[in-house]
């Protein structure tokens, strides 16, 4: 699974520019699915007709990461850019970012103004791809960019930029790889724009009407160094979703994920994250709503360059939505 | 001209009635029908000729409120107290005109005399509450005349500021009544699909009116008409102008509520290169229309944004070239010709 997660992290795909990463799903997953869609803003549905007395579920994970758009060239031919979702300026400088045509470039920034110690804005920050003036730059304003980060693979851990959230991609891959026959109508929803706002998510909901959701995304730690207290670590297995900023998960299928993780003995933790959302928010408030619940996969330094997590708890994850979708859900 | 009656006509948002009854006696010749939903949203159909190609009915909207203030307690004395309606920064209503309620009874925002300015309160931003409105009436007079509640709108008159060059002009509310003339001069074309205009009310207070239009027309494509942010004045500093006055229609790629379809954008693009229009790409993540309802709604509805670029906007006064505003219409009008071939997969 390391090679298929490897190539999902280093595929370019901000919010709003998904597309190379739904190539890449799509043909991992073409064979395996009963039907294939792309709707109006770019989810990719990949469905699995089950084979009857089951529900019909909607897994959902974003395709989308944080990125950078253009926003000015300046006559000398350093690029002004603007934030793509949540991105901390304290991680930029000296990084390096690459546009979808494959260009890099550094990021530098201003120095009248800002002290050695200062946490620059960004409007204080640029690109630099090289260029000796505006007419001989090749970026133009509305090109986006994602930084420029290769996969490490350190044996049990691995570092990457965007585990948020091609690992949820890379599991639900794997999910329908392993799943084999279901009663469940499996919709596995790869969504867009998820940083920007669950706006994929928002749309594929209403679309899909499923009786149930799981998002699957990634959530934080409290297991580094001086972190602020949460009872989520690296290798503690799938942490189920209690609550977040933007939603209470269902108690309903909370108490399955649990129930089932521990009939297969797989190890989960429980998850409450003090700060941001997932897909599961759009997914319970659509419609007339649905009863939805969230496997996390804990990773520490989310939104920099360099993330990481645990493989045991990403295979963990994939052997626990396998044993949820072989069986109608009991709520 | 259109404009000038739309932006001399009042409509803070949640009470655009003035500005729903100029727009209908601008389209009702035009129009196949038209109906004014529970929000108040005016849509309005025009059908098609038959034979476009894939796409079946195109919305395109502009919202016909303003950023204004409201009443929300009248003095002993008669001074009116006021909350902003929309973004307003307080720096910008010191001292200016505005006409209150159906009335319109004018009265003006009052101002400490430099005179009697400390150092300090020289540097400080007074907040909406520290102001007051000005009737020049007696207390008892306002106090029957003025509720709580009652809108407030900035008292100002249309201007040509220059009749060549950039052929400017000077209003209110060019946010967004720009866009709801366009829209009137796109409705007296017809199409091969059935095109919704849809002026749409609450913009500037969330999209409000614009989601439920969008639910209920349930259009293949939508398009937003804005009047947008103006940065041109010289700078220090290379940064960007977010749009030019005078370098043609803006296209939005994203702003904060929206990225927009990418086939969408280049339609106008090739358009606007086919027509020899100019046209700019504005600043990239600034601002937010009522695309960003519209495109979330249902199972998404592909969005694009087009703009004439207005200074000084969410304040008493603006400026925009009739340039900008003319080409702007023949681009839209080109783009929705173009759009009856259908949309690329």
């Amino acid at each position: 699974m390391k090679e298929l997660i490897k190539a999902l992290v280093e595929t370019c795909g901000p919010s709003g520019s998904e597309e190379k990463v739904r190539e890449l799903i799509a043909a991992e997953v073409r064979g395996l699915a009963t039907s294939l869609e792309v709707d109006a803003l770019g989810n990719l549905i990949a469905m699995v007709r089950g084979k009857g007395g089951g529900r019909r579920i909607m897994l959902a994970a974003h395709m989308d990461e944080i990125g950078l758009v253009v926003s000015h060239v300046d006559e000398r031919g350093f690029l002004r850019f603007q934030p793509l979702g949540g991105v901390p300026t304290r991680t930029l400088v000296g990084g390096r970012v690459r546009f979808a045509n494959g260009l890099r470039g550094a990021i530098g920034a201003e120095e009248k103004g800002l002290g050695q110690n200062d946490l620059p804005r960004f409007d204080q920050l640029f690109i630099d791809v090289g260029a000796r003036s505006k007419e001989a730059c090749p970026v133009r304003v509305g090109d986006v960019a994602c930084f420029d980060r290769d996969f490490v693979d350190l044996g049990d851990r691995l570092i990457a930029k965007a585990f948020d959230d091609r690992i949820g991609c890379a599991i639900l891959i794997q999910t329908l790889k392993e799943l084999g026959e279901t009663p469940n109508d499996v919709y596995m929803v790869f969504t867009v724009q998820e940083e920007l706002g669950l706006r994929g998510a928002q749309t594929a909901a209403f679309g899909v009407e499923a009786d149930l959701g799981i998002a699957v995304d990634v959530t934080r730690t409290g297991d580094t160094p001086e972190a602020r207290t949460m009872a989520v670590g690296l290798g503690g297995g799938p942490a189920i979703k209690v609550k977040d900023r933007g939603m209470l998960t269902h108690r309903g299928v909370r108490q399955w994920m649990i129930d089932t993780a521990q009939v297969a003995g797989v190890p989960y933790q429980l998850e409450v994250l003090e700060a941001g959302t997932t897909d599961g928010m759009a997914m319970q408030t659509t419609k007339a709503g649905l009863p939805v619940g969230v496997l996390s996969v804990a990773t520490r330094y989310v939104h920099t360059p360099s993330e990481m997590v645990d493989y045991q708890d990403v295979t963990n994850s994939v052997r626990l939505l396998v044993e949820l979708l072989r069986r109608p859900p009991r709520l | 001209m259109l404009i000038q009656q739309l932006v001399e006509a009042d409509g803070v948002s949640g009470h655009e009635g003035a500005v729903r009854q100029v727009l209908i006696g601008a389209i009702e010749a035009c129009a196949d029908e038209y109906r004014v939903d529970a929000l108040g949203n005016l849509i309005v159909v025009k059908r098609g000729r038959g034979g476009a190609g894939g796409v079946r009915s195109v919305m395109v909207s502009a919202h016909m409120d303003e950023v204004g203030l409201m009443v929300t307690y009248v003095e002993r004395d008669g001074t009116i107290r006021f909350s902003p309606v929309g973004g307003i920064d307080p720096r910008v209503v010191l001292a200016k005109r505005v006409r209150i309620g159906d009335d319109r009874i004018p009265g003006v925002i009052g101002v400490k005399p430099i005179h009697l300015l400390e150092q300090a309160e020289r540097e400080r931003v007074l907040r909406f509450d520290q102001m007051g409105i000005d009737t020049g009436m007696s207390a008892d007079e306002v106090a029957r005349r003025v509720t709580p509640g009652t809108y407030v709108a900035f008292d100002t008159a249309f201007q040509v500021l220059d009749e060549g060059g950039l052929r400017t002009v000077k209003g209110k509310a060019f946010d967004d009544r720009a866009g709801c003339a366009i829209l009137a001069e796109v409705l007296k074309d017809s199409y091969a699909f059935d095109l919704y205009a849809a002026f749409t009310v609450q913009e500037e207070v969330g999209l409000r009116g614009a989601r439920v239009a969008a639910y209920a027309v349930n259009p293949d494509v939508a398009f937003v008409l804005e009047g947008t942010v103006c940065d041109d004045s010289p700078k220090d500093k290379d940064v960007s102008p977010t749009t030019r006055l005078g370098a043609g229609p803006a296209l939005t790629i994203m702003d904060r509520t929206v990225v927009c379809d990418r086939r969408l954008v280049r339609l106008l693009v090739e358009e606007a290169e086919a027509e020899g229009i100019p046209f700019q790409i504005k600043q990239p993540a600034i601002g937010g229309t009522d695309a960003g309802a519209i495109h979330t709604q249902r199972e998404g509805i592909p969005s694009a944004v087009m703009a004439v670029p207005c200074r000084y906007i969410h304040s008493p006064v603006s400026v925009m070239s009739l340039n900008d505003f003319d080409y702007a219409v023949r681009l839209m009008r080109g783009a929705l010709h173009r759009l009856e071939g259908g949309l690329e997969a």
